[in-house]
């Protein structure tokens, strides 16, 4: 497959809310689903007990929510609505479970919502430690991972030290390459627009890892094939959005309003780690390790005395980024909280900043064109004026 | 009757033992760094107080300033500061008039400046955004930070692993960082001896909260309750003075219990009860007063709450701290508290007092800026009307942002409730 014909069969993926390409698997595998809502999981040990893991955003802009509006108020963002409707409507009924991480107390709280409404479900709150110290919060994630291995082990979904090395393995070649693409945005962003390499990544997490991988690979080798060129285009760095998803058409706007968007927070868990996880005799504790150890700025993890805020604009500086757009699901307290540190810290480096507000299924798209091409005008224009 | 009047109309005893105690938390915070006395900032829930009286530490719990500022009717103010400084107005409306507070000079709800913090102490438990909370006011203070993560209960109940997790936690970084913070050497002696009397004040107060089973209850499980928790949830937990205050408040209650008397209101005595209602979570601080009165004009009496559970489940003699294991202890208290149960806890605990309490009904009131309360409670409601076969009232109000609160909207959903169990009664 070329890069296009990647990139359509992944829109296909994407869009898909019966997910197909999940059943097709499990038909043919009798395998064990689980779904992982944002932002990091370590799939690795699900995939090395033979689950099958799949990274879960709602609904996006694709369904309407019909039912889910009555278990949420109006000031709770709009993935758990999604979530529901999608469960409650049977198109998640391929799942054995769900996982919910610790990215928020709406879905910590989710957690509890899933486990009743499906009680045959395993739905499972999973709490990253916020002490990072090996012997402490790395023990406390071990043995996490651990009960949550053995659960699996109960229902005669084993793990060998093996299997989970050879999952380690494809996982941190997952990474990789979703790195390479991060990297090839910056150096050429109009190689790779930022909505098409959006599609890809959303499949892939439906996808299984081997599968991803080959996609990726195949995506990566083909992207010089197309010929584009590149534009007059301001060089911006979307930040926000790791958790509720903006719609591949939203980043479209974006892109359309005279931006490059260079780097992102979407879909943060696939690069959570940024180094890869060692291939070990102790596989689940070389993956705690690696969580500890990274340093990719997130909402999710406390900083204590190394904000993220300065890293952003240590980024922004290296990736030589014009700008940077604050794109933020509505109620989401994570990115809205850390919003003013990282305009402050962005403000006294002398970087352009712009917010707007969205949720899953934003579809009027008018307001935010006028007011992303105003921000990248003005970046031109200060740029014209100091050159 | 053991009641005084004054322009905020009846309190008993209790109630005006604890605006004492709390006047005096208030001299010793606002004297505690001229006397050598460090000031650290932390939280109402799983707060680990005992502990920081070891250190001789003051603490100023920014939910409280919160909770003045609403009752004191100014909190619109600092929230707008807030704001102005670039946070949302969809996020917690504490961070933003804690934010706000600071943009003032720190001036707190009394118009006086309340001290800055030498260190903070984070518990991070309960509420994701505590740590978010933390991580801004450490910013904006620029001082060190101590900090324990304590898991959410969402096994229903501590497991050892996360027993080991917050222990290690304990012993290797935050006692250390304590001794370093206030040059006070840790005594597991004094630690004990404040537990001992931290478990004298649980056992009273329980029995004061279980008071409510009586008819007609002798106390409001919410607005007269939050008198009696405020005490166990701030300062007075591990002190001498908070067990006098609890053997008072069960003194009180039991008096009343005896002589056949409803609570204290603000607007007098309820004595005559028509409603009795189980209440999950809390009301806009800035109309308490205005909630409180719609409760009084149809005589329904709360008894029993969960909001007066966030600094632990104190009707329940179940989860006591024990000086026998004082750090398992303080870690498994902390745990325990309301918002860190799983929602099928949660409702459990609910359907447990509906049933406990002989309710007629439950009211769940949603706070718009804690989603670690509110997050899942229409779950919760329709999941306790399937179990009770009694249907809920709700509705929607932020914990100190006025405008977010709608008098009117509030008594007639209220109205149509009662209504509702009138109808339900007549058999119709």
């Amino acid at each position: 497959m070329n890069s296009r014909q990647i990139v359509a069969t992944c829109q296909h993926i994407y869009e898909d809310m019966d997910f197909d390409y999940v059943r097709r698997w499990k038909e043919t595998t009798r395998g064990d689903v689980i779904g992982i809502l944002p932002v990091y999981f370590p799939k690795e040990i699900l995939h090395a007990a033979g689950v099958l893991p799949i990274d879960l955003y709602g609904g996006g802009d694709i369904i309407d929510v019909v039912q889910g509006d009555s278990y949420y108020q109006s000031y709770i963002c709009h993935i758990p609505r999604s979530m529901i409707d999608l469960g409650l409507s049977g198109r998640l009924n391929f799942l054995s479970g769900l996982i919910c991480p610790f990215t928020c107390d709406v879905i910590r709280n989710f957690s509890g919502v899933w486990g009743m409404l499906f009680p045959d479900q395993y739905a499972r709150f999973f709490d990253q430690p916020q002490n990072f110290d090996p012997e402490i919060g790395g023990e406390y994630l071990t043995d996490q991972l651990n009960e949550i291995m053995a659960h699996q082990a109960a229902r005669g979904r084993t793990a060998t030290t093996e299997q989970l090395n050879r999952s380690i393995f494809l996982y941190n070649e997952n990474r990789r390459l979703i790195r390479r693409l991060y990297e090839q945005r910056v150096s050429q962003p109009w190689q790779i627009p930022a909505h098409e390499a959006y599609v890809l990544l959303r499949a892939s997490g439906i996808m299984r890892v081997e599968e991803s991988n080959a996609l990726l690979r195949a995506y990566l080798a083909d992207i010089g094939s197309i010929e584009r060129k590149a534009e007059d285009k301001v060089r911006v760095i979307v930040s926000g959005a790791f958790c509720e998803q903006p719609s591949a058409s939203l980043l479209r706007t974006i892109e359309l309003s005279g931006c490059y968007i260079i780097n992102d927070d979407f879909l943060l868990g696939n690069r959570y780690l940024d180094t890869d996880v060692e291939i070990s005799d102790d596989p689940v504790r070389a993956i705690s390790r690696a969580y500890l150890q990274s340093r990719v700025p997130s909402s999710c993890r406390f900083e204590e005395y190394d904000p993220k805020s300065a890293r952003l604009v240590s980024l922004a500086q290296e990736q030589r980024a014009d700008g940077v757009i604050f794109a933020c699901p509505s109620f989401c307290d994570p990115a809205l909280e850390d919003q003013p540190s990282y305009q402050q810290e962005l403000e006294e480096a002398g970087i352009p900043f712009m917010t707007l507000q969205y949720s899953e299924d934003t579809r009027q798209f008018n307001v935010i064109r006028e007011q992303v091409g105003t921000f990248s005008d003005s970046i031109r224009l200060a740029e014209a004026t100091h050159a | 009757m053991n009641a005084s009047t004054n322009t905020h109309g009846y309190k008993d005893a209790a109630m005006l033992a604890e605006k004492d105690l709390m006047a005096g938390y208030l001299h010793r915070l606002n004297t505690a760094q001229e006397n050598g006395k460090k000031v650290c900032y932390t939280f109402v829930p799983g707060n680990l107080i005992e502990l920081l009286h070891c250190f001789d530490v003051v603490p100023v719990f920014p939910e409280v300033l919160g909770l003045q500022m609403g009752m004191r009717r100014s909190s619109e103010h600092y929230i707008e500061m807030g704001e102005r400084a670039g946070y949302s107005d969809d996020i917690c409306s504490y961070v933003k008039s804690s934010v706000g507070m600071f943009m003032m000079d720190n001036v707190g709800p009394y118009g006086q400046p309340i001290p800055k913090p030498d260190f903070l102490f984070l518990v991070a438990s309960q509420c994701f955004t505590f740590m978010k909370w933390w991580e801004i006011l450490r910013k904006l203070f620029d001082c060190p930070i101590i900090t324990i993560h304590l898991p959410y209960r969402h096994h229903n109940c501590m497991t050892a692993d996360e027993a080991k997790y917050g222990l290690a936690q304990l012993t290797k970084v935050v006692i250390p960082q304590l001794e370093a913070a206030t040059g006070i050497a840790f005594d597991i002696d004094q630690l004990r001896e404040r537990l001992a009397l931290s478990r004298q004040m649980e056992i009273d107060l329980a029995a004061t909260l279980q008071a409510a089973a009586h008819t007609p209850s002798p106390i409001d499980a919410f607005s007269h309750a939050l008198y009696y928790v405020g005490p166990i949830n701030t300062y007075f937990r591990g002190t001498q003075e908070g067990v006098d205050f609890y053997r008072l408040a069960r003194k009180t209650v039991e008096e009343r219990v005896a002589a056949n008397e409803g609570p204290m209101t603000p607007f007098g005595l309820l004595d005559e009860q028509k409603y009795r209602l189980v209440l999950e979570c809390g009301i806009t601080w800035d109309h308490f007063q205005e909630f409180n009165k719609i409760l009084y004009d149809e005589k329904a009496v709360i008894v029993a709450s969960t909001y007066t559970k966030v600094g632990g489940m104190y009707d329940s003699t179940e989860v006591l701290h024990d000086p026998s294991r004082p750090l398992e202890s303080l870690i498994e208290h902390n745990m325990s508290n309301y918002c860190n149960n799983s929602l099928s806890d949660r409702v459990q605990l609910m359907e447990g007092y509906i049933r406990d309490y002989d309710a007629d009904g439950f009211v769940v009131g949603s706070i718009k800026s804690c989603k670690s309360f509110s997050a899942g409670q229409l779950m919760m409601l329709q999941e306790l009307e399937r179990r009770t076969g009694m249907p809920g009232a709700f509705f929607e109000c932020d914990m100190m942002d006025p405008r977010y609160f709608t008098e009117a909207n509030v008594r007639t959903r209220l109205d149509s409730y009662f209504r509702m169990i009138d109808e339900k009664r007549r058999g119709v």
